[in-house]
C-alpha cells in the first residue's frame, strides 16, 4: 500500500467534540512544531454551539511557509464517533487514521487504502484516572503525546510550553507531563512508525503567532481608541474581549489606577454604533466590532455618520451570509453591504487586512483615517483571519508617530476670527473643520443633524445647498484615495498577459497558488487590493492585462461589481473566481480554477518558461 | 410659528447670572412649532432653569432623536452643541458622548414616539447604565410630525382627533424609568412652569440618570375632548405629590417655608433637593412605593406629577467603569499609546 511520506509538509486534522477541552491540546500540538522552527497554520472549524457538536482543528505543517489552507488531509485524528464516516472518507489515499480503539469497530468502518493506528485511549484514561473530567482532559494530552512520538516532535518543546502555561502550578505541570508520557510510551511500544515527520528547522524567525481579532484589538489600543461599544456576535466578540484584556494592562493611569478607556457592552448593534458615533462626535476615538447581521442593523446610523460627518471605526469580522447564514464559517460577503451601507447616496472607506499583522496596522490606521476624513471606516477582516492563530510579522510601532486628529478648530482659532463653517470646504479637499462640543462660550457651536444643511450647518432643503454638500462629500471620497493603503503588486517572473486581483484572507492561499501556477508554466501578475476607494493604479493594472481573475470568497463576486462600478474598468476583462462554501479558500482551488480557465482561453505555454 | 426675527441686541439692563449671561443668552433659534405647542413652554423652562443654575451655555450638550420634540434643541441654548440623531436612538449617542467627555452637562430631549415606541429599548437601557444626564420626554400621546397617529403613551380608550379609539395599553414612562433604575424620576406638565423649572434644575444637577416625563399637549392633533393628553384633561386630573426646591451645593438655604412637612435629600455632590409634601403619605425616596403609588392613581385616571423618586446615593456610569477624571477626549498619544517597548513584550509573548 502506498504511504504518504513527507517531512515538514503535511496536514493533520483533529476531529473532536466541542466543549471537550480538545482545542487547547490541539493548539499545544501546533505550537510545539512552531517551537521547532517549522511554520504551521492551524484552523479551527467549529459549529455555532457550546457543547456536544462536532468541531475540527486542522494543522498544516508547512516548511515553505504557505499559511493558507491547503486542502486534503494526510493524517486524521478521529476522536468523534459522530463524524467518523465523513472523517475517514476525507483522508488522502496512503494517509493515516489515528483513532480511539477502546471499542472494537467493524472492518467496514475502515478503508483499505489508509494506514490505521488504533490506541485504546478511553481504556488508558479509565485505568489511570478516576475523575470523569480528568479522564476527558488528559485523553487529549495523551493523544498529543502519542502524536509526538509518531511525528518525531520534540517532547521537550511541549514540556516547555507546559511550564510556561502552568507557571507556579507544579501539580498541574507534573500531571500534564505524566499524561504526555503515557501517550508517548504507548506509541513507542504499540504503534507502527509512520512516514510523516517533523524535523527541526529555522524557518519561523521573529514571526509571531496570533489571531486577527486579538491583533485588531491591540491596534485599537495603539491607535488611541478610548471608547469601545459592542454587542456580542460570532466571529467578532473576541475583538472587544481582547481590547478589554489589553486595556486593563496597558491603559491604567499609574497615579490613580483609573482607566483611560471605556467599554460598554450595548443592548444591540444599533446602540453600539450609536455610542461610537456619540463618542466620535464628542472627540474621542471610538470603535465597534461586529459581523454581517450587525452591519445590517447599524446601517441607518452609518448613514448618519456619513452625512453628518462623524468619525467611526467598525471592525467587521465577516462570516457566511445572507441573514444568520453560516455564523461560524468564513466569507468575504459584506463588501457591497459595507461599501454602500445605508439609504441614499453613500460610500464608505473599506480596508482589507490579509493577516493579523495588517489587522493591527489597519485598525490603528482606521482610527486616524476616520478622524482625518470625518467618516465611518470599515476594517474588513473575516473569520479565517480573525479567529485562527496565524504566523505573521511581529507588530511594530514607531514611537514618534502622532495621532492624526484631523481638522479640528480650536478655541484659539475661533477667537482669532476664523470663519467656521462646519460643512464648508476651505481647503479644496472636501474635508471641513469641526469643533468639539464645549470648545468656546459663544463661537463654534452648531447643530449636528442627519437632515440636509448648508455649509454653516443650518437646516436647508435648498437644492444648491444640497448639491454643494453632495459634491463636497464626493470630493472628500476622492481625497480618501490618497490616504488609504496602496495595493501590493506581486509581479510574475516573466511578462504576463493574465493577472489576478485578490484581497483580505485570500492572500496566503494566493501566494502559494502563484508559485504552483508558475510551476505549470502559467505566469500571472497579482495585485492585492487593500482598500476602497480604489486608487487609479488598480484601474491601470486591470487595463494593462487582457484578462484579470478576481478571487473572492463570496457568491456574487462583490469586489468585481465594485470594481466595475467604481473603477470604471471594462467588465469583460474581469473573470470572477469564487469560493463560497464557508471554508477558507485553498491554493489547490485557486490553482485548479485559474489553470482550467487559462486552458479554456486556449492559451497554453508553447515551451517551458514561455509566457502564458 | 412666527416669522418675526428675534432682535439680536439685548437690553443693557437685562439681569445677568453669576457667570455673566442674561436669560436671552440661553435662547436659540425661533421655534418652528405650532403656536401654543406645549414643547415651546418646555424650551422656555429649560432656558429659565439653565440661567438660574448659572450653567455656561456651551457646557451643555443637547441631544435628541426625531420628531417635533426632537426639533426643540434648536430653539434653546443656541451656543451649545446639539445633535439631532436618528429616530429612537438618542440614548446611545448620548451615552457615547458622555463616555468621551464626562465634564459636559448632557440634556437628552425626546418625545413619546421617540422614547416609548421606536426607542423603548434604548430608553430602558440608558437608564440601567446610570448615564449622568437629564432625559426629558415631551409627551403628548400623538405623532405630530406625521399628523395625528396614536403613540404608545396614548391611554386606552382615548380618542384621536379623527374619532378613532385607541385600543392598546399605554406605556407609562415614569413607571418604566423606576423599574429600569433611573435615580431621579419626575413627571410634570408643560403648563405648570412653577413645578417644571425646579424639576429641570434638580435633574440637571442630579449626578445620575434623571428622567422627567413632561405632559405636553399637542395643540394641533391631541387637544380635543376625549383625549387624555389635552390641556384641559391634564389640568383636571393633575395630582401633584410635592413642590420642589433645588439648592446647588454653594447656595445658602434661605427659603422660608410655611406649614407642611418637608423632605430633604442631600445628593452626594452636596446639593440639596427640598420637597414640600402635598400628599402626606408620599415618600419620594421609596422607589417601590413610588411605583405602586403611580399605578394606583393611574387606575383612578389621575396623573401623578412632581418629583416621584430621587436616590441621594446615585452612582453614574463613569464611576462604575472606573474611568479617569480627565475627559477621555482630551487624552493624547502620551496617555493612550503604550509604545514600542510594551509592544515588543507582547510580541515576545506570542512566539
Amino acid at each position: 500500500m502506498q504511504k504518504i511520506e513527507a517531512v515538514n509538509d503535511f496536514v493533520v486534522k483533529f476531529a473532536n467534540i466541542n466543549g471537550s477541552g480538545s482545542a487547547s491540546a490541539n493548539e499545544l500540538f501546533a505550537r510545539a512544531i512552531l517551537r521547532m522552527g517549522v511554520p504551521v497554520s492551524p484552523r479551527n472549524i467549529f459549529p455555532s454551539n457550546i457543547q456536544g457538536l462536532p468541531t475540527w482543528f486542522e494543522v498544516r505543517v508547512t516548511e515553505h511557509g504557505y499559511l493558507g489552507r491547503r486542502g486534503g488531509v494526510d493524517m486524521m485524528v478521529a476522536m468523534n464517533p459522530q463524524t467518523w464516516d465523513q472523517d475517514v472518507r476525507e483522508i488522502d489515499p496512503g494517509g493515516y487514521l489515528f483513532y480511539d480503539s477502546s471499542k472494537p469497530l467493524p472492518r467496514a468502518k475502515f478503508r483499505d487504502d489508509i494506514h490505521v493506528l488504533g490506541m485504546p485511549l478511553t481504556e488508558i484514561c479509565n485505568d489511570h484516572y478516576s475523575d470523569s473530567r480528568q479522564r476527558q482532559l488528559f485523553k487529549n494530552i495523551i493523544y498529543v503525546g502519542a502524536l509526538t512520538t509518531l511525528l518525531d516532535i520534540d517532547p521537550a518543546e511541549i514540556e516547555r510550553l507546559f511550564s510556561e502555561q502552568y507557571q507556579g502550578k507544579e501539580k498541574l505541570f507534573d500531571s500534564n507531563v505524566q499524561a504526555l508520557n503515557l501517550g508517548r510510551e504507548f506509541a513507542r511500544a504499540h504503534l507502527k512508525p509512520i512516514a510523516l515527520k517533523v524535523e527541526r528547522r529555522d524557518r519561523v524567525g521573529d514571526r509571531i503567532f496570533v489571531d486577527g481579532n486579538t491583533a485588531a484589538a491591540l491596534g485599537c489600543v495603539y491607535g488611541g481608541a478610548s471608547v469601545c461599544a459592542w454587542y456580542p456576535i460570532t466571529p467578532s466578540s473576541s475583538v472587544a474581549e481582547a481590547f478589554q484584556r489589553f486595556a486593563q494592562k496597558l491603559r491604567i493611569d499609574p497615579a490613580t489606577g483609573a482607566r483611560r478607556y471605556s467599554i460598554v457592552q450595548a443592548e444591540d448593534e444599533l446602540a453600539s454604533i450609536g455610542m461610537v458615533i456619540g463618542a466620535g462626535w464628542n472627540g474621542a476615538r471610538a470603535f465597534t466590532a461586529t459581523s454581517g447581521p450587525g452591519i445590517s442593523l447599524m446601517s441607518e446610523f452609518i448613514g448618519l455618520a456619513y452625512f453628518a460627518e462623524i468619525p467611526a471605526v467598525l471592525i467587521n469580522v465577516q462570516r457566511g451570509g445572507p441573514s444568520t447564514g453560516m455564523p461560524t464559517r468564513t466569507q468575504q460577503a459584506d463588501v457591497l453591504a459595507c461599501a454602500y451601507a445605508s439609504h441614499g447616496d453613500t460610500k464608505h472607506v473599506l480596508l482589507f487586512p490579509e493577516d493579523p499583522y495588517e489587522c493591527f496596522e489597519m485598525s490603528a490606521q482606521a482610527l486616524d483615517l476616520a478622524e482625518r476624513l470625518q467618516t465611518p471606516v470599515f476594517v474588513m477582516t473575516d473569520l479565517d483571519i480573525g479567529m485562527n492563530q496565524r504566523l505573521c510579522r511581529p507588530f511594530a510601532w514607531d514611537d514618534q508617530r502622532e495621532y492624526d486628529r484631523g481638522k479640528v478648530m480650536t478655541r484659539e482659532a475661533l477667537d482669532a476670527g476664523a470663519d467656521f463653517g462646519r460643512y464648508l470646504d476651505v481647503d479644496g479637499d472636501g474635508i471641513p473643520f469641526r469643533t468639539y462640543p464645549g470648545t468656546h462660550p459663544t463661537k463654534g457651536g452648531y447643530f449636528t443633524r442627519g437632515t440636509t444643511k448648508n455649509a454653516y450647518a443650518g437646516y436647508s432643503e435648498v437644492g444648491a445647498d444640497y448639491i454643494y454638500n453632495m459634491q463636497r462629500l464626493r470630493q472628500k471620497f476622492e481625497t480618501a484615495k490618497s490616504l488609504v493603503p496602496m495595493p501590493v503588486l506581486t509581479a510574475a517572473r516573466y511578462p504576463a498577459r493574465f493577472a489576478a486581483i485578490f484581497y483580505g484572507s485570500t492572500g496566503p492561499a494566493m501566494q502559494e497558488a502563484i508559485d504552483a501556477l508558475a510551476e505549470q508554466g502559467i505566469y500571472i501578475n497579482a495585485l492585492r487590493v487593500r482598500a476602497f476607494p480604489f486608487q487609479n493604479e488598480i484601474a491601470d493594472f486591470i487595463a494593462s492585462h487582457s484578462k484579470v481573475f478576481v478571487l473572492e470568497q463570496n457568491f456574487d463576486g462583490q469586489l468585481t461589481t465594485l470594481l466595475v462600478n467604481e473603477a470604471g474598468v471594462n467588465p469583460a476583462s474581469l473573470i470572477p473566481v469564487l469560493h463560497y462554501d464557508g471554508t477558507p479558500i485553498t491554493a489547490r482551488f485557486i490553482t485548479q480554477e485559474i489553470a482550467e480557465r487559462v486552458s479554456r482561453l486556449n492559451v497554453r505555454p508553447l515551451r517551458e518558461h514561455m509566457v502564458a | 410659528m412666527t416669522y418675526l426675527a428675534k432682535p439680536k441686541l439685548h437690553h443693557p439692563s437685562l439681569a445677568k447670572n453669576r457667570v455673566g449671561y442674561t436669560r436671552r443668552d440661553y435662547e436659540g433659534r425661533v421655534s418652528t412649532l405650532c403656536a401654543g405647542c406645549g414643547h415651546d413652554s418646555i424650551s422656555a423652562a429649560i432656558i429659565q432653569a439653565c440661567w438660574e443654575l448659572d450653567i455656561e451655555p456651551h457646557r451643555v450638550a443637547k441631544l435628541s432623536g426625531i420628531g417635533c420634540s426632537s426639533k426643540t434643541p434648536d430653539y434653546f441654548l443656541g451656543n451649545s452643541h446639539g445633535f439631532n440623531t436618528v429616530h429612537g436612538r438618542m440614548p446611545s449617542v448620548l451615552t457615547g458622548a458622555y463616555l468621551a467627555n464626562r465634564e459636559l452637562i448632557y440634556l437628552g430631549v425626546s418625545g413619546d414616539g421617540d422614547s416609548a415606541s421606536i426607542g423603548l429599548g434604548q430608553f430602558a437601557h440608558v437608564l440601567r447604565r446610570g448615564v449622568n444626564m437629564t432625559y426629558l420626554v415631551e409627551n403628548n400621546g400623538v405623532y405630530g410630525l406625521t399628523k395625528g397617529q396614536f403613540s404608545a403613551t396614548a391611554d386606552k380608550g382615548s380618542k384621536s382627533k379623527k374619532g378613532q379609539t385607541n385600543n392598546d395599553a399605554p406605556i407609562d414612562l415614569v413607571t418604566l424609568a423606576l423599574v429600569m433604575g433611573a435615580t431621579f424620576v419626575a413627571r410634570s406638565f408643560s403648563g405648570d412652569k412653577t413645578q417644571l423649572v425646579p424639576l429641570i434644575r434638580a435633574a440637571l444637577a442630579h449626578p445620575g440618570a434623571a428622567v422627567i416625563d413632561v405632559l405636553s399637549p399637542c395643540i394641533a392633533f391631541n387637544n380635543h375632548s376625549g383625549s387624555t393628553k389635552s390641556y384641559d384633561y391634564v389640568r383636571e386630573h393633575n395630582e401633584a405629590v410635592n413642590r420642589l426646591d433645588f439648592f446647588p451645593q454653594r447656595e445658602e438655604i434661605t427659603a422660608d417655608y410655611g406649614a407642611g412637612e418637608l423632605i430633604e435629600v442631600r445628593q452626594h455632590d452636596g446639593s440639596l433637593v427640598r420637597l414640600r409634601k402635598l400628599h402626606a403619605d408620599y415618600d419620594p425616596t421609596d422607589r417601590i412605593r413610588a411605583m405602586s403609588y403611580v399605578q394606583e392613581h393611574a387606575a383612578r385616571g389621575e396623573v401623578v406629577t412632581g418629583l416621584l423618586y430621587v436616590d441621594g446615593e446615585a452612582c453614574d456610569l463613569h464611576e462604575q467603569l472606573g474611568t479617569v477624571e480627565t475627559p477621555l477626549n482630551t487624552l493624547g498619544a502620551a496617555e493612550l499609546c503604550p509604545g514600542s517597548a510594551a509592544l515588543e513584550k507582547i510580541n515576545a509573548s506570542l512566539r
